[in-house]
């Protein structure tokens, strides 16, 4: 009824805001959960057998960058911020199904002790932010590093396409379970996330390659080339 | 583990405090979801959560908010990375426990 809430100009203390309690119907609540579970089981089942000796500390220290990085909120244009996801990044390094696990616990201890992101709404947020950046992240990385063959650009083109086009499927997901919950009508919602976050994909996609780079730079032996290689 | 870990780790997690260091200055305008909420009015819909820990990464009882938020920041980079070493040294372990021979081709 009222286009603007009173409640919405005093919400401003919330600088990092996942889906919280209230916007999603129990349904779609649910139905978050039940995809993440499935994804998170098929994660643990794939690395069990993949995972190796420098998998811990790998995993570990990535899932601690995604954590700090994602306290980072970069400014957008308009007044808003955006920040990190991370889930592509970690798909290219360390692949998808690493990834998920990594980006399951980021999510999940950012709802249990940090309070950012709803209890209900977790399954939502770890399969938006987590499980569909990591598998689509991959998808798009992993062919064009194969065509990139060596030519760093074009890697790292692929690199940047693929965390962009992880904020967007991440965005568009969100968008439409407010949309089914209610919350928001579809024609309103889906163009205003997907407006908001193509800029916070820029930024998504800047600090993924300039974290690759990072890593060639330093320890060029852990470079998805030679992950991707031993991994399938 | 091996030194070529430790030093993988000393340094990565010294990323990741360093940028914990920097959290203050982190932009305060409401992020992509926040700022359609808002200018969608559904931003009142949000509960408030059941409990609270280190609410919007602001550590408890630290009145200096700058300092709250770094010592937030520390403590979820620290408890992340416990986390996920756990979980991976459990999974490895289940792993290697199912493998006959460390680099058994023939276990599936």
């Amino acid at each position: 009824m009222a286009l603007i809430d009173p409640s919405a100009l005093q919400s401003i203390e919330a600088p990092a805001m996942h889906i919280p309690d209230g916007f999603l119907s129990a349904p779609v609540a649910a139905a978050g959960f039940v995809l993440t579970a499935v994804a998170v089981t098929v994660a643990v089942r794939r690395t069990n057998r993949t995972l190796g000796e420098r998998s811990a500390p790998l995993m570990g220290v990535m899932a601690a960058f995604i954590f700090a990085a994602q306290m980072m909120n970069f400014p957008v244009a308009g007044g808003t911020s955006g920040h990190l996801l991370g889930g592509a990044l970690a798909a290219i390094l360390l692949g998808p199904w690493a990834a998920i696990i990594i980006m399951t616990t980021v999510v999940g201890v950012q709802a249990l002790v940090f309070q950012d992101g709803g209890l209900a709404a977790l399954g939502a947020n770890v399969f938006n932010m987590g499980v569909i950046t990591a598998l689509l992240g991959y998808a798009v990385y992993a062919p064009t590093s194969r065509l990139a063959n060596g030519r760093p650009w074009l890697r790292q083109a692929g690199a940047f396409a693929a965390a962009w086009l992880t904020v967007q499927a991440s965005a568009a997901l969100t968008a439409f379970e407010l949309a089914v919950s209610d919350t928001s009508p579809l024609t309103v919602v889906l163009p205003s996330m997907m407006g908001v976050h193509a800029l916070i994909g820029i930024g998504e996609g800047l600090i993924t390659v300039a974290a690759l780079s990072l890593v060639g730079a330093t320890r060029r032996d852990l470079l998805p080339t030679q992950v991707a290689a031993t991994e399938e | 583990m091996k030194l070529r870990h430790l030093g993988l780790v000393a340094g990565g997690l010294g990323i990741a405090l360093l940028i914990a260091l920097f959290s203050p200055f982190a932009s305060s305008h409401p992020d992509g979801l926040e700022r359609v909420a808002e200018d969608k009015g559904f931003s009142g819909l949000a509960d408030s959560p059941p409990y609270e820990l280190i609410n919007n990464y602001v550590f408890p009882w630290v009145g200096n908010e700058d300092l709250a938020t770094v010592l937030s920041g520390i403590v979820g980079v620290l408890i992340v990375a416990a986390v996920v070493f756990g979980v991976v040294f459990l999974l490895t372990r289940a792993g290697g426990a199912q493998r006959s021979t460390p680099r058994g081709g023939g276990s599936s």
